[in-house]
């Protein structure tokens, strides 16, 4: 054991003549917290669906808790939970049915089922509310039961699609730690998303996805620190001008133009080049209307690697929920 | 051994006790058939029935002989419904968790006809005690054992008949994506099936065409097995005498027994192709 739990090497999907993931190959550890971070469409969701065996394996090996996925995929599903994207859950059955029919699925005899139903509610906070039906629960209760279900088989991994779409701010961050507490407890954990601040919060190690393609790996503060330890943005009345002449600076990493704004990616601490980099824009009689100076973020990071922002998509995304639950 | 298929069943039954609903309206249908359409017709094709009896042979009353076919008609329309739930688990459910467990996918269909197959035989004790109560001669000059054993007869025949068809509707249920879709076909197979066949009137005073396809017809069979169960083989019924030989019956047996293997491969290769993402 090298303690890697998953190991995927050259996996491609298509559907017919659309390649939605591209020979990606990564390794997640024993015991940590992986996400797939990417856009919606990027090929996340497919990359997991056969991972999880729902989706057939077309290319690449892919081996799980020492399971291979083509020999034993059965193997696999025993030593898995999973958390789908949406809401897969049965309006007419109650919170502790829902448990037991997982239990159930999986062979867990009737003793051990009963106790494990028990601890996960507690664990979830939905003991009192274990005889209502689901239909009856909140975004966030649903979301909490379908955590629990998934870890009803104690799991060597948790997969989750997606986990907090759609969640108010305030449940996610409880979402966030019933995960972190399972993370503890020593299960590893598969997340894709698409929020950055989820990436970045929960991740041991990111993968950030674009195109069916992993474009980079990394813990999130490496991902970040490529980009410079500083980031200082300046919005002046000459951008393209005040770029060419920063980007041959000392200090200066690289200059980007985002938004009318200029991106400059500073080694070393940004507060001191800043006085510089103003004293030199002016030199050359270029006005500056704004300064900005912070800690890059996922979204930099993402901007940085793709090329692009997730806001489109993020949009795009709200409307295709809609359009499910509707 | 494994029971998988149990995990199904069992909560496809719990659905079907706790939403009254669809309970109670499996069993009203029947009984308004029974007790509208029935005794209607009973009241006017009996007094030409009567006319017709042969001294020596037993003739029975119109919703005597009606009773039998709408046991089938509740069981048909029943069962085609059977796998109904399966498209909203498909696309509104808990068929991704299904999938993805190690749940072998035939225990899928398995479960969904043996609930089908309870509720079917619910309905059957339902509607021969309501017809009892009406005035259906069924079990007539029958000793207790006898009884039983028609019962038993009866039950095989709807069990078989009953599990072949939420095979087909499992299967109908899994390649569709639309209810609308769904109901839609079914409409269009069961009711041409239930009007071409011995359910409501003896097919031997049909066309010959209808003859023809009557006798393939699944429901002509379950038909026959429950009359020679509970009214006999050999009796005369709205002007027609009808003789039905053990052999007769052993063959409507193997027809619906071909059926139920038919359809079950059908199930079995739908629900193997079925893909949830």
């Amino acid at each position: 054991m090298n303690g890697n739990i998953i190991t995927v090497e050259h996996l491609s999907h298509a559907y017919g003549d659309l390649q939605a993931v591209r020979n990606i190959s990564f390794t997640v550890k024993k015991g940590e917290i992986f996400s797939f971070l990417g856009p919606n469409g990027a090929g996340k969701s497919t990359a997991i669906s056969v991972l999880i065996t729902l989706l057939s394996l077309q290319q690449g090996t892919v081996t799980i808790a020492g399971y291979d996925l083509k020999e034993n995929p059965n193997g696999i599903r025993r030593s898995i939970g999973i958390v789908f994207q949406e809401i897969t859950l049965d309006r007419d059955m109650n919170v502790r049915e829902t448990l037991e029919f997982h239990g159930r699925l999986y062979n867990i005899p009737h003793d051990e089922r009963k106790k494990r139903t028990q601890n996960l509610l507690e664990l979830v906070e939905l003991e009192d509310k274990a005889d209502v039906l689901t239909r009856h629960l909140s975004g966030g209760m649903k979301r909490r039961l379908e955590i629990a279900r998934g870890l009803m088989t104690r799991p060597e991994v948790l997969f989750l699609d997606e986990p907090t779409i759609g969640l108010d701010p305030q449940t996610r961050m409880r979402v966030w730690e019933y995960l972190e507490e399972v993370n503890r407890a020593g299960t590893t954990i598969f997340l894709t998303t698409h929020y950055m601040d989820e990436a970045d919060h929960l991740s041991d190690e990111i993968a950030i996805i674009d195109h069916g393609k992993i474009i980079v790996t990394g813990t999130p503060d490496t991902l970040k620190n490529t980009l410079g330890e500083d980031l200082i943005v300046i919005a002046s009345d000459q951008n393209e001008r005040a770029a060419e002449i920063l980007s041959v600076m000392d200090g200066v990493k690289e200059v980007t133009i985002r938004n009318d704004e200029l991106l400059i990616m500073v080694t070393g601490d940004g507060s001191v080049h800043l006085p510089v980099f103003i004293q030199e824009l002016s030199r050359h009689e270029i006005q500056i209307n704004s300064v900005n100076l912070k800690k890059p973020s996922m979204d930099d990071v993402f901007l940085h690697y793709t090329g692009r922002g997730l806001r489109a998509e993020e949009t795009d995304n709200g409307t295709k929920e809609q359009k499910r639950r509707g | 051994m494994e029971f998988g298929f149990f995990t199904v069943y069992l909560r496809d039954m719990t659905r079907y006790v706790r939403f009254r609903t669809q309970l109670l309206s499996s069993l009203i249908m029947p009984a308004v058939w029974l007790a509208f359409f029935g005794v209607s017709m009973a009241s006017n094709l009996d007094r030409l029935s009567d006319a017709s009896a042969i001294p020596g042979v037993l003739n029975i009353s119109y919703l005597t002989f009606m009773g039998a076919g709408v046991i089938a008609m509740t069981t048909l329309f029943t069962s085609i419904y059977g796998g109904f739930v399966l498209l909203f688990d498909k696309n509104w459910g808990l068929m991704r968790e299904i999938m993805a467990s190690p749940l072998p996918r035939r225990d899928i269909v398995i479960g969904i006809a043996g609930s089908g197959v309870t509720k079917s035989w619910i309905q059957t004790t339902v509607v021969i005690l309501f017809g009892l109560l009406l005035g259906v001669h069924f079990f007539t000059g029958q000793s207790p054992l006898r009884t039983v054993v028609s019962f038993g007869g009866i039950f095989l025949f709807v069990a078989l008949f009953s599990a072949g068809f939420v095979f087909l509707s499992a299967a109908l249920a899994l390649s569709m994506d639309s209810p609308e879709g769904f109901q839609g076909i079914t409409t269009l197979l069961t009711m041409p099936l239930f009007f071409v066949s011995n359910a409501l009137y003896p097919i031997t005073g049909l066309p010959q065409i209808l003859q023809d396809i009557a006798v393939v017809n699944p429901l002509s069979h379950l038909v026959r097995g429950i009359r020679y169960f509970a009214i006999g083989d050999d009796f005369t019924a709205v002007g027609m005498h009808i003789v039905t030989t053990p052999g007769e019956v052993l063959i409507s047996l193997g027809v619906l027994f071909i059926f139920v293997v038919i359809m079950f491969a059908f199930a079995l290769r739908q629900v193997n192709r079925t893909v949830v993402t």
